[in-house]
């Protein structure tokens, strides 16, 4: 068997989301340098604040101002700081209850080593020097001698001038994604300009792209077989708006998308048809595939000039 | 309430890797060993549900390719949870008891290899307050580690004691990962050293669910649910006790775990210090077999690994070697979600 094929794949999403009236408040406020909470109908202050009551799941939003120092509840020291994180050299983690908080906030602490950090230890809010109005702002929290002043919280509306009301909050995963053995031979002959689908061995039809399983019969499919390359046009659709990646701006629209059914296969594949005026590909249009310069999978497929297949030949595939 | 057991169980060899195999060929031999032993085929399956992540994989939809591997044509009575396949077992059971099947299909899988899984699961979390700041899978069990040694309820030492307990119990588990003497290693995230640690790997998990005389007629022994049910916390971290885990023992007694001693318990608990939690919400006591699997510690697919220790309880009852089993199933970070089934073996005469 060939080794299997590996490619490097990054997913990455800039979420936009809307805030809601006591996190746009929390986030804001940490803009302008202020923590604030949000009191509970029993009177505890939660902070970070949320909208509902977590034991009550009543609507709460009754806003207050907490300090910026605050005490250490538990934490763990991260030796190897990952990307993304907020310091990049060794920290910890920290839950810190902020003077005047019954509940605790979740950060990082920057501190010269372990032995530098235990839980009861007195810390403060680091200032982030370009504050958004995110988590982020709070840089991180730093070692602080002071005792906690036990006046209570504040009261405080919520209200600043130009809220904040929504967040982008960008993630980005790496993988090294895998096709397996079926799609990595079904790749592997491509690059050679074959098209290389599986038999069932229980029903005998072939699947192309093979999946590696029968979706009827639900067993593995093993046996290569060839297709192609003509095939049959058995459905398709008229694409009106202009790709947006790079790698297809050079596609004019419209164009034809299309349901293939390669000569030999038992399933249809799709392609993009050219050579032809889009207007007039036809259900059992005859086609073949084209290959670019080096292309390691057919650019599109145009006609072959044939006659149309006979709409019995390709009605099962439809 | 209709009688449901779990009639048959299959797993896969967990691995740290397994370049060569699509979710959908990781899938289907622990499929096949499951209907192959009830002697069901495809079509016989009332209700089939799956449990996994596209977060894993990095592809949308990524359960579908994996349907392939059961037959899902002609049409299949299908569900999927984005969950650990023990929450679609919870479903499953849930279609059973309204008698709109008599049997079910529930897998689950979890190939960690092709991300960072520590990365991977950040994603999981408040996206307002929390997933900004990437606390990984380990630096948040470590949180809730060191909270559990301030409490003085347990040190280093246990935790070590608990890792190699689990590991040295595995090298009995053909199926694990990490088996046999594992050195504690250097932290990871402080107090937590790779051996606290779960293994990441790839694996799949695969049970059939069967009511009253079907399941008779499908297994010498069914592992009969007793109770389960499934509880979450508020997802607040600083809000929480974590030296304590209130869902799991409210789900436990919803479940009907406390009406009689257990003799095994299979806990999902992939760090060291959160079996020690599990353990005291659970009030298991030394006579209780606590994972003679070898655990998370020794095998953790993510996504399957709940999955996984309902049916290791299960086989243990379906071999004669326990008559009533607790099987947990943990979910999100530091055991926010966590279910409870209890199970039971018919005794020999009934």
């Amino acid at each position: 068997m060939p080794e299997v094929l590996s490619a490097p794949l990054v997913v990455e999403f800039p979420f936009t989301r809307s805030l809601g009236p006591v996190q746009s408040a929390f986030l804001t406020g940490l803009r302008e340098r202020t923590v604030l909470g949000v009191r509970t109908g029993d009177g505890k202050v939660l902070v970070p604040p949320v909208e509902y009551d977590p034991v009550t799941a009543e609507e709460i939003r009754d806003l207050v101002e907490v300090a910026a120092t605050g005490t250490v509840t538990t934490w763990a020291w991260n030796p190897a700081p990952r990307r993304d994180q907020p310091l990049d050299t060794p920290f910890a983690w920290v839950l810190v209850r902020l003077d005047g908080a019954d509940t605790a906030l979740l950060h990082v602490l920057d501190a010269p080593g372990p032995e530098a950090v235990r839980t009861g230890m007195r810390v403060r809010v680091r200032w982030a020097a370009d504050r958004t109005g995110a988590i982020t702002d709070i840089a991180c929290f730093e070692p602080y001698e002071g005792d906690a002043d036990g006046s209570r919280p504040a009261p405080h509306s919520g209200e600043f001038t130009d809220p904040v009301t929504t967040i982008v909050t960008p993630a980005r995963l790496d993988y090294t994604y895998t096709p397996g053995r079926a799609q990595t031979a079904y790749i592997n002959a491509l690059a050679e300009r074959r098209t290389v689908g599986e038999r069932c061995p229980s029903c005998r039809k072939v699947y192309v792209p093979p999946r590696g399983a029968c979706p009827t019969c639900g067993v593995a499919t093993a046996e290569p077989v060839e297709v192609g390359p003509r095939g049959t046009v058995t459905t398709y659709c008229v694409v009106n708006i202009k790709a947006a990646h790079t790698a297809n701006l050079g596609i004019e629209v419209p164009y034809v998308y299309a349901h293939i059914a390669l000569d030999g296969a038992d399933l249809a594949l799709h392609g993009r048809i050219g050579g032809i005026p889009y207007d007039q590909v036809r259900m059992g249009l005859r086609v073949e595939p084209v290959w670019t310069e080096g292309g390691r999978y057919p650019d599109h497929y145009r006609p072959t000039g044939e006659p149309d297949a006979d709409y019995d030949t390709y009605k099962e595939l439809l | 309430m209709r009688d449901v057991a779990i009639v048959a169980f299959a797993q896969t060899g967990h691995r740290r890797r397994t370049d060569e195999l699509s979710e959908v060929d990781m899938l289907m031999p622990v499929l096949h060993q499951v209907l192959g032993e009830t002697g069901l085929k495809a079509r016989d399956i009332g209700f089939t549900c799956s449990g996994s992540s596209d977060y894993l994989a990095g592809r949308a939809f990524s359960f579908t390719m994996a349907l392939d591997g059961v037959g899902a044509h002609p049409p299949i009575s299908e569900s999927h949870v984005e969950m650990d396949g023990a929450w679609a077992l919870y479903e499953a059971w849930v279609k059973l008891q309204t008698g709109e099947a008599d049997t079910a299909l529930v897998y689950a899988y979890g190939k960690s290899s092709p991300g960072e899984v520590r990365d991977v699961l950040t994603r999981q979390l408040d996206p307002y307050y929390v997933a900004p700041l990437w606390p990984d899978s380990v630096a948040l069990a470590a949180l809730q580690a060191q909270a559990l040694i301030d409490t003085g309820a347990a040190d280093e030492a246990a935790l070590a004691e608990v890792a190699a307990r689990s590991r040295t119990d595995a090298a009995a588990n053909p199926y694990a990962q990490l088996t046999g003497d594992v050195p504690a290693g250097d932290y990871l995230v402080r107090p937590l050293r790779t051996g606290d640690c779960p293994p990441v790997g790839d694996g799949a998990a695969a049970v059939v669910l069967a009511v009253g005389d079907t399941a008779r007629a499908l297994c010498a022994r069914p592992a009969w649910i007793r109770g389960i049910d499934h509880r979450i916390e508020a997802h607040g971290l600083g809000v929480r006790d974590l030296t304590d885990s209130p869902s799991t023992r409210l789900a436990a007694e919803r479940a009907g775990a406390f009406e009689r001693p257990v003799d095994t318990a299979e806990l999902h608990a992939p760090f060291t210090s959160q079996e020690v939690v599990l353990r005291t919400a659970l009030g298991l006591g030394d006579e209780v077999s606590v994972n003679p699997s070898g655990g998370a510690l020794a095998a953790n697919p993510v996504m399957a690994a709940g999955l996984v220790r309902l049916g290791e309880a299960a086989a243990r009852i379906h071999r004669g070697e326990s008559d009533r089993a607790l099987a947990h199933a943990t979910s999100g970070p530091c055991l926010q979600q966590n279910l409870v089934a209890v199970l039971e073996g018919e005794s020999a005469h009934a």
